[in-house]
Parts: C-alpha cells; sequence; structure tokens
C-alpha cells in the first residue's frame, strides 16, 4: 500500500525538479550593470575625482533622520554618487536605538550608521562590531574638528568615525515683537531670566512654553534642560564627571540644579502657555513644544537650534522676525559653556567604497553642500557661516567653530543607554509628571550600569 | 522611495530558492514515508513526517529557549557571569516591581473582564432578533490590529487644555457635563486601567462568539426541564447555562491570560510604558533591545515564560479531561 500513486510520484518528482531548475535559471541572470556611471563626467564631476570610481557598487546608510531632512541628505550626496558611479542607499527610522542592535545581531548590519549617541557607538565598538575608521577619514576629523569632538567617536583608543551633523542646545527661543512690544529685554544672567518669568508670568501670560513628549524617547528635551543647567551650575570638569558617574546622579549639585530647572518647569505659574498645566508638558510633542509664542500664549521656549525646523510655515526666524533665539544664560555673563550634539558616521564593513562615503562626508565639501539645500549645522571648521539658511545657524556655526567656546557633549547621549536613553529620560519624564527631584534622581543613580 | 523592482531581484531569487527547497524537503518526506512499507503501528512513518517539523522546532525554539535562559544570568553585554542579579533586580528594584505589579493587574483584570463582558453579552443577545447584527458590532474590533486601536483609543483619551476645543472623546463628554478635562493616561495606577479598557474593547467579541455558540450547544430538554422546575433567569443562568459551558468558558479565559501575559503592543503605542504603565513584554523589549541590558531582558522573558507555562499545561490537561 502505498500513500501515493505512480502519477502522484512523477508529478511530485517533475515539479520539484521543474522548480529547482527554473531557480537556478534565475539565479544565473547577472544583475545588469545601471548604466549611466559616469553621466556628468564634465565639470562638475572634477571635484568629486579624488574619491576615484566605484561603479556598480552599493553603500547602505541607516539613520535616526528620516522625512524631509533624509531627503536632502540623499540630495546632498547625489552628485557624488553619480560622479564616483556608486550607489547610496538611505534608510531613515525612529527606532533606530533599537533596531540597529536588532541588525547587528542579525547579521544584517547596514554599512554605515549615523550613530547620534557617543554611548551607542562605543557599546557596538566594545562589541567589536564597528570597523575603525580609514586613515583618510581620521586626517580629516583632525583637520575639521576640534579634539573633543573627535573624542566622542574613540574607544579604547580607536578611532571609529567622524562627526556628521550638529545642534547647539543652550538656546531659549523668543519673540523678538513681543519683546519689543512689552518692552521686555533679553537677559544675560539667569536671575535676570527668573525676573523676567515673574514679569511675564505678572501679565497674565504664561512666560515658558514646553513639551518633552518624543514617542519612545519621551523625556529627552527635560534632560538637556538639566544638562545645560548643570553644565553653568558644576562646571564643564564637573559635567564631565557626573557624565562618567564619577559624580553620583542624585549627589546633592545635582539636586540643586534640577531644582532650579524645576524652578520654571514644575512651576504653574510659569508653565505650559497654551497647553495646560506642568503635566501636559509631558504630553505635548517636542515639535510643538514652542509653537505658542507664534500666537502669542507664552514667550520662552528653551530648545536646540535645530528646532528652526519646526515653527509653522512662514515664520521668520531672524533678530527682528518672528521668533528668534538666545543664549540660555547661566549665573556668570562672563562665562558661556555650550551645550550640544551631533551625529557620528560608523561603519559595520570597510570595503574601500563605504570608506569613500566615510571620506566624503567628513570632508568639508558635504556639510557645504547640505547647507546650501536648507537649514543645517556643522561643527566642522572649514566651512562657511555665510552659507547658513538663517542666522540661528549662523550663530551656532560660529559658537561651534569659535576655539575659545567651552563645548560640552549632550550628557544623556554619552551615557551608557540604560540611562541616558532610558531611566533619564524616563525619570525626568515621572518628574514632570509629579515625582520629586530625590526620588527621581536616587532611581535614575541606582539604574547605572554594574558592569 | 522609488522601489527599483530590478533592485530587488536578489530578495525574489532567494525567495524563490526558500520555496523550491521547503517543495524539496517536502517531495522527499513524502518519497521517504511512501517506501516505508505502511503497517499497524507506523511509527517510521510517524518518525519521518514528524523529523522536520522537530527539527525546526529545536532551531527555532529549544535553542533561542535555552539561550535566553543563560543570557539571564549574564550581564547586560552577555560577557559575565553574574549569577542570580538580574532576578534580583526585578524583584527588588521599585520600577521592576511596578512593572510585575501592573502585569499582575492586567493578568487578574483582562481574562475576568473580557469574559464577564463576552457572557453576559452572549446571553442578552440570545435568540433575540438582532443577535447577529450584535454579534458582529461587538466582534468588530477584533478585525483592528492591536496597534491600530492603541492609536484610536489615544485619540479617545486624549487631551488638550481647558479653554482649547477638545479633540478626545472623553473629555468632550467630560467638558460638556462641566467638568475639567483630565490627562487620562498620566496618572497612575488609575492609567492602567484605561489601557485595559482598550484590550476588553479588542477582546470581548471573540469571547461573545464562543460563548454564545457554547450557549447554543446546552440541550433544549435540559433547558426545558429546568424551566418546568420552575428556574427563574438567574437560577437559569448560574445553575444551568454557566455549568454547561464550564470548558468554553475555561478556553476562553485561558486565551486571554496568555494573550494578557504576552501583551506588549496597546502600552507600546499608547504610553511606550511611560507613567508607569510598563508591562514585563515592553519592559523586556526596552531592556533587551533599546538599553542594551541583555540580561535583564533575558530574565524578564524567562520569569514571562515560566508564569505562561502553567496556563498552558492547565489547558492541555483541560482538553484531554473535556475529551
Amino acid at each position: 500500500m502505498s500513500l501515493l500513486s505512480r502519477t502522484n510520484r512523477v508529478t511530485l518528482v517533475a515539479s520539484t525538479v521543474g522548480l529547482a531548475l527554473a531557480v537556478a535559471a534565475c539565479g544565473s541572470t547577472e544583475p545588469k550593470p545601471s548604466a549611466g556611471g559616469d553621466g556628468g563626467a564634465s565639470a562638475e564631476c572634477a571635484a568629486f575625482s579624488k574619491y576615484g570610481k566605484h561603479e556598480g557598487k552599493t553603500v547602505s546608510i541607516y539613520s535616526p533622520i528620516r522625512d524631509t531632512e533624509a531627503d536632502l541628505f540623499e540630495q546632498a550626496w547625489k552628485p557624488f554618487a553619480k560622479c564616483t558611479g556608486m550607489k547610496i542607499t538611505y534608510e531613515g527610522t525612529g527606532e533606530f536605538e533599537a533596531q540597529i542592535q536588532v541588525r547587528a545581531d542579525g547579521g544584517n548590519p547596514p554599512d554605515i550608521a549615523f550613530f547620534p549617541q557617543p554611548g551607542l557607538l562605543e557599546r557596538f565598538a566594545k562589541a567589536g562590531k564597528l570597523k575603525p575608521a580609514s586613515a583618510e577619514v581620521k586626517r580629516l576629523t583632525d583637520e575639521g574638528w576640534s579634539p573633543d569632538w573627535a573624542k566622542y567617536a574613540t574607544v579604547g583608543g580607536t578611532f571609529y568615525g567622524a562627526p556628521l551633523g550638529a545642534s547647539v542646545k543652550s538656546f531659549v527661543w523668543y519673540s523678538p515683537k513681543m519683546f519689543k512690544e512689552k518692552g521686555w529685554t533679553v537677559p544675560t544672567t539667569w536671575d535676570e531670566l527668573m525676573t523676567l518669568s515673574n514679569t511675564i508670568a505678572g501679565t497674565g501670560i504664561k512666560p515658558w512654553c514646553a513639551g518633552i513628549e518624543s514617542g519612545d524617547a519621551t523625556g529627552w528635551p527635560a534632560t538637556d534642560w538639566i544638562e545645560d543647567v548643570l553644565l553653568r551650575e558644576i562646571g564643564p570638569e564637573g559635567y564631565d564627571d557626573w557624565v562618567s558617574h564619577k559624580l553620583a546622579f542624585n549627589d546633592p549639585k545635582v539636586v540643586a540644579a534640577v531644582d532650579k530647572v524645576g524652578a520654571i518647569l514644575k512651576n504653574d505659574k510659569f508653565v505650559n502657555g497654551g497647553y495646560g498645566p506642568v503635566k501636559s508638558i509631558a504630553s505635548t510633542a517636542f515639535q510643538e513644544g514652542g509653537v505658542p509664542i507664534t500666537q502669542g500664549k507664552c514667550a520662552l521656549h528653551r530648545q536646540a537650534s535645530f528646532y528652526a525646523n519646526f515653527w509653522p510655515e512662514g515664520t521668520k526666524v531672524a533678530e527682528d522676525g518672528d521668533v528668534f533665539a538666545f543664549y540660555l544664560p547661566g549665573n556668570d555673563p562672563a562665562k558661556k559653556p555650550v551645550l550640544g550634539a551631533g551625529e557620528f558616521v560608523a561603519a559595520f564593513t570597510d570595503r574601500p567604497e563605504v570608506q569613500t562615503v566615510q571620506a566624503y562626508l567628513a570632508s568639508a565639501e558635504f556639510p557645504a553642500a547640505r547647507m546650501k539645500l536648507a537649514t543645517y549645522v556643522t561643527a566642522r571648521k572649514g566651512v562657511d557661516p555665510a552659507l547658513a539658511q538663517n542666522p540661528i545657524d549662523k550663530l551656532s556655526m560660529q559658537m561651534l567653530q569659535d576655539p575659545d567656546t567651552v563645548f560640552r557633549f549632550d550628557g544623556s547621549d554619552l551615557m551608557p543607554a540604560a540611562v541616558g536613553a532610558g531611566t533619564f529620560w524616563k525619570g525626568m519624564t515621572d518628574w514632570i509628571n509629579g515625582k520629586d527631584t530625590k526620588t527621581v534622581l536616587d532611581y535614575i543613580d541606582a539604574s547605572w550600569p554594574k558592569s | 522611495m522609488d522601489f527599483d523592482f530590478a533592485a530587488e531581484q536578489p530578495k525574489l531569487i532567494q525567495l524563490l530558492i526558500g520555496v523550491a527547497a521547503f517543495l524539496a524537503v517536502v517531495a522527499v518526506v513524502l518519497l521517504l514515508v511512501d517506501r516505508v512499507p505502511m503497517r499497524r503501528r507506523a511509527w517510521p512513518h510517524a518518525t519521518i513526517l514528524l523529523l522536520p517539523a522537530l527539527v525546526l522546532l529545536g532551531i527555532g525554539l529549544v535553542v533561542p529557549a535555552v539561550r535566553t535562559t543563560l543570557l539571564s544570568f549574564m550581564s547586560g553585554d552577555g560577557q559575565q557571569w553574574v549569577g542570580l542579579d538580574n532576578y534580583a533586580w526585578m524583584f527588588t528594584q521599585p520600577e521592576a516591581l511596578t512593572v510585575l505589579r501592573n502585569t499582575l493587574i492586567w493578568v487578574l483584570l483582562v481574562p475576568l473582564l473580557v469574559t464577564s463582558v463576552g457572557l453576559v453579552y452572549a446571553v442578552l443577545v440570545d435568540r433575540t432578533r438582532f443577535e447577529s447584527i450584535a454579534k458582529s458590532l461587538v466582534f468588530l474590533p477584533m478585525a483592528i490590529s492591536f496597534v491600530g486601536a492603541g492609536i484610536i483609543w489615544r485619540f479617545v483619551y486624549a487631551y488638550r487644555a481647558e479653554d482649547q476645543d477638545q479633540i478626545g472623546l472623553l473629555n468632550q463628554i467630560v467638558v460638556s457635563m462641566g467638568g475639567e478635562p483630565q490627562q487620562w493616561l498620566q496618572e497612575p495606577p488609575l492609567n492602567t486601567l484605561f489601557l485595559i479598557v482598550v484590550m476588553i474593547w479588542i477582546q470581548a467579541g471573540f469571547a461573545t462568539v464562543v460563548l454564545s455558540a457554547a450557549i447554543k450547544g446546552i440541550p433544549a430538554e435540559i433547558i426545558e426541564a429546568a424551566r418546568l422546575d420552575g428556574a427563574g433567569p438567574l437560577q437559569m443562568f448560574f445553575r444551568v447555562t454557566l455549568p454547561s459551558i464550564r470548558s468554553a468558558v475555561i478556553v476562553v479565559m485561558v486565551t486571554q491570560s496568555i494573550g494578557t501575559l504576552k501583551l506588549f503592543d496597546i502600552v507600546r503605542t499608547m504610553t511606550g510604558g511611560q507613567f508607569d504603565t510598563s508591562v514585563i513584554a515592553n519592559e523586556m523589549y526596552n531592556q533587551a533591545f533599546r538599553y542594551g541590558e541583555t540580561g535583564k531582558g533575558a530574565a524578564l522573558a524567562v520569569f514571562l515564560f515560566a508564569l505562561v507555562t502553567p496556563i498552558v499545561i492547565y489547558q492541555i490537561r483541560q482538553r484531554r479531561e473535556v475529551r
């Protein structure tokens, strides 16, 4: 007795063999080389001749930058890709922190990733997943960035990738028109800032607006607040100690700095312009946080230079325009430390074309090409601030390029992810939602990884 | 982004190879089975037919389970042994305890409420004229994914300041009754209950359909006999209906318990685990993938597995008894 009849058996064998043959036939068709590699082999391409030819090669980039900004990136490196003959595939994701791990573990990492967090980069470097940067990238980095910046992408003495974009976080956005009408002046010390806040509150307007909702990353704008104030309160060295956990997270100095921020963010008289009570900060998207300024519902909004992208269409960003920003003052007007952030271009593979892309992104040409398209900031020397699309970008570039500026990278991005992208964000959200400072800081300190 | 069909060719070829390989394996298995002479006890047949499935189960289930268990005794980067540290963290740290507490609330409330709502609904609409419409209505949310439902309900709970137009249904109702708009999802521990409502909304239809079918299966003689003995509606429900459909109720409870223990999507979409609403599965994802604390994530996964296992065993036993 047989399960299959004779005809069945023959059919089975025949169809399997047939399909296997069909697959083999498909497999043998070589992908056709894409035509038009050196389409514009004219003057346009002369600038890229030093990068050589990489005909038919593909480099994949994975990054947390999406939407418009992603399109602008692709537009900016298009001539480079065209002239070198390579294809750059770009993928932006809102879940970068988790997905890059999944892809690397799954054996399917991209060629290049833009890491916005040096702490995350360090984790991958330590796990041996990243390839050290080429000598050329190293040279370009030494030439273009201050040693500080190079340090952020250096793990155990090995350098992994050049910085890309940058942002300055120490800004307070305001409406110059509104200030002029009401006769307010831009404060230069913390005390003046608090006096101004009180004055504004007296007129019935909530002085500050804020929003820290950011999906998975909810809480980060509040951590920026803390970092910015902490940098002013305990100085750059103290700040470094705090970032490396030499200074405990619940140290009285940190508690004091957080409470100083709390005097603004957790004060129902001061927040939250247009959105409701203090708790509404936790449910307001950071992109919408400052928008009430344009409606006259609040006057001040502490947010990074890139907030220029989030103003409603038609808002003029200028010193005499609808919105502008001033430096978040500290206690001493003579000291102006700058808090900022940026991305780093690290690679999971070291094929020649991948290194070429890294080198191009590290050159002064790429940021210049990108800045010509729309608002963008880089900390690279040799890029003309005059290319900046708005005065805030220009100001940011000048601050970043100034050798006298004391610059510190966003602390939460430097910390281990469990804290910097976990308990710190979460803790600050709980803090806004009503928990007291000490409880929250104890919780964050306890979560610091032991190894 | 433009989709270049030609560029995707390697993937398509891989897909074809995969399909072909699968068919080839099936063909080989069937041919092998065919060769073996069929006897009364056909264990060679069973072995050959089960072998591929067992191999796949081994690769896809047993190996990862063992690996996860090992990882749960290791440090975050999976480099050193840390003993029971991860488990100690899970049962001592306040934030981890909150996660366990929330999961407990979910597991206690959801199966109970889903079953009760489903049962009451099924009894109420039983043999009425509009029964099929009523059942389809309550079954509709089942067609929506958890993420979709989460987004819908986020809008229901949305908050706007008092002087603005409310865009959230719930707050609009509160405001029109003269109340103040509330931040529903930001007040622990109530916010967990607001999330649970979403789960019930999705799952009640499933319970209704299963239980309703069971109610229809109660022999008419029993109902008639009870009526003749003068049973009132309540007595009828508790003494006749409920005992008769006991096994269906257990099936619903068990599937809901397992589903609730694994719950991830609703919490992640609606609060991201913020405001003390995180549950085990969500925290596991956060620890393992976002924070790089693989050890803690693995410990949570192992614990989750330990919680699900007894329910699964109970379910299997129950099935045997019914037979």
